[in-house]
């Protein structure tokens, strides 16, 4: 990797060409479980965008005096440490929500997307393209599984936000109850990974 | 001894909840990484998925412990996903080496797939919702020990179905991923089936 990557270049990678959902089926098992209401999965989606800007620059920051050999461990004691503060905000500020995520703000420490940023670019990059690799990869992520969540809401509850949607909550619309419970989840991912596959190979052919 | 006689029963609901109604990968995708990656062959995916049910049902009672003895009566709770963490690191290095040390076989046929468990968030995961869900000791063993169950179900099952998937021809998009997520979810409404069972 050259050292002097332009930044538009790392939004770009981040949001779309190397979006970790599409690339591999990486990271999901922490979010995809909140995908069924959007406001769920919104706080979520900024909790893990938060905590892998911040964990990126902290790695990249100790980057000199991290031995190489306990390096992993460093990393996870730094995601999990960001992961407490959200956690503990949560807690004292939203409490409701709190019970909502359950152990899924916790479970951020074992998403495998933060670990592989800090492992594949803020090890080896400075503090600033390191926070706006993770700021970015974080909201590539976050797009997709938003989108996952809106397809879940309006589908199988007929609102958004919790705002009953025009003609989704009306008697002309059946609600797919199976869109709210985990499958719907399952078949709404693969729906976006096959469409945002497709478009990447028309591009490539092109 | 009818208290006792309670817990246990209540213990096998729950493990059977957990293996199926509730089961750890289909209904909350914990795991879903090693589960898209690993199960191409039924034998990797069983050597993986016996290396958890071992390692979930030890490091949900080691959490439990831990949680229960140290962090409570310190008010340490919010330490907990640090210490859980660790302790699976090292319970599953422990392992490693006691294997390596007494057992050279079967160290080669589960050593690699150890290291691959400590970042598993099934583990992890199962630690968080028995402390969420406040589970009893004797019900902690049944929730470890079931999640775990299910989770090696979810992966063999998988495994079987997409070795027969190599023949057919699936468009072009929805190579890898997409097609394994489908029948996960397919899976998932087969084990929803099951939740009659419980009422």
């Amino acid at each position: 990797m050259s050292p002097a990557k332009p930044t538009r270049q790392i939004m770009l990678d981040g949001l779309w060409r190397d979006n970790p959902i599409f690339r591999q089926v990486l990271g999901i098992c922490s979010t995809l479980a909140v995908t069924n209401v959007v406001l769920n999965t919104l706080v979520m989606c900024v909790s893990l965008t938060l905590v892998t800007a911040m964990s990126c620059m902290t790695v990249s920051l100790l980057r000199d005096w991290t031995p190489k050999n306990i390096r992993m461990m460093v990393q996870t004691l730094v995601i999990a440490f960001y992961v407490i503060i959200v956690d503990l905000m949560l807690k004292a500020y939203w409490p409701q929500m709190s019970r909502n995520l359950g152990p899924f703000v916790g479970l951020i420490i074992t998403n495998c997307i933060i670990m592989g940023r800090c492992e594949a670019f803020a090890g080896a990059n400075p503090m600033r393209p390191a926070f706006i690799d993770g700021l970015f990869s974080g909201m590539g992520y976050s797009f997709v599984l938003l989108a996952i969540s809106v397809f879940r809401e309006l589908f199988g509850m007929g609102s958004l936000l919790g705002y009953n949607m025009p003609y989704f909550s009306t008697a002309y619309w059946d609600n797919w109850i199976i869109m709210v419970m985990p499958p719907g989840a399952f078949f709404a991912l693969a729906s976006i990974i096959w469409l945002c596959r497709s478009i990447k190979m028309r591009e490539t052919k092109s | 001894m009818n208290a006792v006689g309670a817990e246990v029963w209540l213990a096998m609901v729950t493990c059977f909840a957990a293996i199926f109604t509730q089961n750890i990968l289909l209904t909350t995708f914990l795991g879903m990484c090693p589960f898209t990656s690993v199960s191409r062959e039924v034998k990797t995916a069983s050597g993986l998925g016996g290396a958890v049910i071992f390692v979930m049902t030890c490091t949900t009672l080691l959490n439990w412990l831990a949680y229960r003895y140290v962090l409570v009566p310190l008010e340490l709770e919010f330490f907990r996903f640090i210490l859980f963490i660790i302790i699976i690191a090292a319970f599953v290095q422990f392992v490693e080496m006691v294997i390596d040390r007494y057992s050279p076989k079967l160290y080669q046929s589960l050593g690699i797939f150890l290291p691959l468990i400590t970042v598993n968030c099934a583990i992890l995961g199962a630690s968080l919702f028995m402390v969420i869900r406040e589970y009893s000791f004797i019900v902690t063993i049944g929730w470890g020990f079931g999640a775990g169950v299910g989770w090696f179900l979810a992966i063999i099952a998988m495994a079987g179905i997409r070795q027969r998937l190599n023949e057919s021809r699936i468009p072009e998009g929805l190579r890898g991923p997409g097609i394994t997520l489908i029948i996960a979810g397919l899976m998932a409404l087969a084990f929803i089936g099951f939740t009659g069972v419980l009422n």
